[in-house]
C-alpha cells in the first residue's frame, strides 16, 4: 500500500521539501530553505525518522553540512565540517564541496558517512555535528592513482556515493568519478577496486583495473549481492561473490545508448531496475536522447529494458536528470520521482504514467524519496 | 581590534552586522576571534589548509592579501567581499 511520501530536493540555489498525502496524490511545498545556497544532497536519517542533513556550499562560501530535527523548520552548522588534515604538502587537499550524504547501518545510529569533490570519505559519529577524514580511503597508498588531480570531471573530481551492506556495516563500496568502484569489507580501513570488465573508452586501456567513472550504484534491496552500476560507460550489472561486471546494457536500444547517471532498484523484485538515458554521443550533450526524455524498465536482470514515457512531453524536452535526482520509494505500487535541470520533478507509479509534480524550480541536483515518519 | 567588514554572504553568521570588531594581530588570527564568537564563519572563507577560497577577497584597507599570515597594524581595517561571480 502507499503511505505520506516526502521529496528531499536539492537545487543550486537553495533547498525544499515536498509532502503528499497517503495516496501521493497532492503535494505541499516547504521552502525554499537557505535560497541562494547550493545543495548536492538532502538526506532523512532512517534510522529516527527526523534528522536531516544537508550538503551545501555557495559559489562564494565554502562547504559546510546543516542538520535540522524538526523536518527542516530549524537548522544548526556542523561545528567541524569534513575537512582534510591540515598540511604543507604542496598537493593538500581541501573539501571544495560535499556530494553525497549517507546514513550508516542501522546497527550504528549516529553514524553518517560523506563523501566529496576532491574525491574523499568522511565520518561522522555523532549525527553530522562532526566530521573526520576516513585515512583507509583518503591516506590510501594508491590514493593519487585512484583519484589524479586531472581526472576532474566538469564539476570536479567526486567521490559521489557510499554504499553499505544493509546486512554488514564493515561491508562498503564507494564511487568515484576517477577510479571506478572501491570495496571494503574492514569497515573502510582498507579499500580494493572492484572494476573487472567495466569499459573506460577515454583511457588507453579500455578495461583497467580502476579509473572508470562510476556514476551511480545501488544494491538491491532484496538481494544485496546484486550490485547495479551506471556507469559513464554503460550499464552494469555484478552478482557477488563475482568480481566481473556484465554490461547489461547491451540490451538498450541502439538509438537511445546505455549512457546514464542512476540506476534505481526496485525495493522488491530483484531483476527489475529502472535507468535515465542521457545522450552520450559524439560530445556528450547529456539531455535526453532525441529531446524525448524517458525511464528504461528491466525485469530481468538486464536481458531486456522497456520505455516508459507515457505522459512526458513527445519531442523538444532536452532535460537532464542527475545522478541524485532520480530515486523510488518502498511502497505497494512504487513511486519514482526525478527532477530534472530544469525544475522539474516528476512522479508515476512503477513507470507506468508520469505526472508533473512540481516545476519553475531552480536546476535540480538532488531528489530523495522518504517516507514521512 | 580590527574593524572587519562582514559581506552579505557571512551576516547570518554575525546576526546581520555588517561591521565587527575582532582582536588578532594577523588575517588569520582576527578570523580565529571571529570563529569563536561566530562559529563556522572562519571556514565558509578560509579552507582547512588556510588558503582564502577562491571566490572569497579580503582587503586590509585598500590592498588585497590572500595570506593569512598578513600582518595587521594599529587601525587596520580587514574588508571582506564575495568576489564577482556569475549566475
Amino acid at each position: 500500500m502507499t503511505e505520506a511520501i516526502q521529496l528531499l530536493v536539492g537545487t543550486r540555489k537553495g533547498a525544499w521539501i515536498y509532502r503528499s498525502d497517503a495516496k501521493r496524490r497532492t503535494w505541499q511545498v516547504q521552502g525554499p530553505m537557505f535560497l541562494g545556497s547550493i545543495v548536492n544532497h538532502l538526506v532523512l536519517d532512517p534510522r529516527d525518522g527526523k534528522t536531516l542533513l544537508m550538503a551545501a556550499s555557495t559559489g562564494h562560501l565554502g562547504p559546510t553540512i546543516f542538520r535540522s530535527t524538526d523536518g527542516g523548520a530549524n537548522w544548526a552548522e556542523a561545528t567541524t565540517p569534513p575537512a582534510f588534515p591540515k598540511s604543507d604538502d604542496p598537493k593538500a587537499r581541501s573539501v571544495d564541496h560535499s556530494f553525497w550524504l549517507e546514513p550508516g547501518h542501522a546497527s550504528e545510529p549516529g553514524v553518517w558517512w560523506a563523501g566529496v569533490s576532491p574525491p574523499g570519505l568522511f565520518e561522522s559519529r555523532d549525527g553530522g555535528a562532526t566530521w573526520a577524514s576516513v585515512s583507509g580511503f583518503n591516506d590510501h597508498p594508491n590514493y593519487w592513482d585512484w583519484c589524479p588531480p586531472e581526472a576532474g570531471t566538469p564539476d570536479g573530481a567526486l567521490l559521489n556515493q557510499v554504499v553499505i551492506d544493509p546486512r554488514d556495516a564493515a561491508h562498503m563500496y564507494v564511487a568515484t568519478s576517477s577510479g571506478g568502484v572501491f570495496e571494503s569489507t574492514d569497515r573502510a580501513a582498507t579499500w580494493r577496486p572492484l572494476n573487472q570488465n567495466v569499459r573506460c573508452d577515454f583511457l588507453p586501456d579500455p578495461y583497467p583495473e580502476f579509473g572508470q567513472d562510476a556514476h551511480y550504484i545501488a544494491l538491491s534491496p532484496t538481494n544485496p549481492d546484486r550490485l547495479w552500476q551506471q556507469n559513464h560507460c554503460g550499464i552494469y550489472r555484478l552478482d557477488r561473490p563475482g568480481e566481473r561486471w556484465e554490461r547489461i546494457g547491451d540490451a538498450m536500444p541502439r538509438d537511445v545508448g546505455d549512457i546514464g547517471f542512476t540506476v534505481v532498484p526496485h525495493p522488491r523484485f530483484a531483476d527489475t531496475a529502472w535507468v535515465w538515458p542521457m545522450d552520450g554521443t559524439d560530445v556528450w550533450p547529456r539531455t535526453s536522447p532525441g529531446g524525448r526524455p524517458a525511464a528504461y524498465r528491466t525485469r530481468d536482470g538486464g536481458q531486456s529494458w522497456e520505455r516508459q514515457d507515457k505522459g512526458l512531453p513527445p519531442e523538444q524536452a532536452w532535460i537532464t536528470v542527475k545522478r541524485q535526482a532520480f530515486c523510488g520509494d518502498r511502497c505497494e505500487p512504487m513511486g519514482l520521482y526525478f527532477g530534472a535541470t530544469n525544475g522539474e520533478i516528476w512522479m508515476s507509479e512503477e513507470g507506468e504514467g508520469w505526472r508533473q509534480i512540481a516545476a519553475h524550480l531552480p536546476e535540480i541536483y538532488s531528489v530523495v524519496a522518504a517516507p514521512i515518519a | 581590534m580590527t574593524r572587519v567588514l562582514i559581506p552579505s554572504q557571512l551576516i547570518a553568521y554575525t546576526g546581520g552586522a555588517t561591521r565587527v570588531d575582532a582582536a588578532g594581530a594577523t588575517v588569520g588570527a582576527v578570523l580565529d576571534d571571529l570563529d569563536r564568537r561566530f562559529p563556522g564563519l572562519k571556514f565558509r572563507v578560509i579552507d582547512e589548509q588556510d588558503r582564502v577560497r577562491k571566490h572569497m577577497r579580503l582587503f586590509i584597507g585598500q590592498a588585497e592579501t590572500r595570506s593569512v599570515a598578513q600582518a595587521l597594524g594599529p587601525g587596520d581595517e580587514l574588508l571582506i567581499f564575495g568576489a564577482l561571480s556569475g549566475g
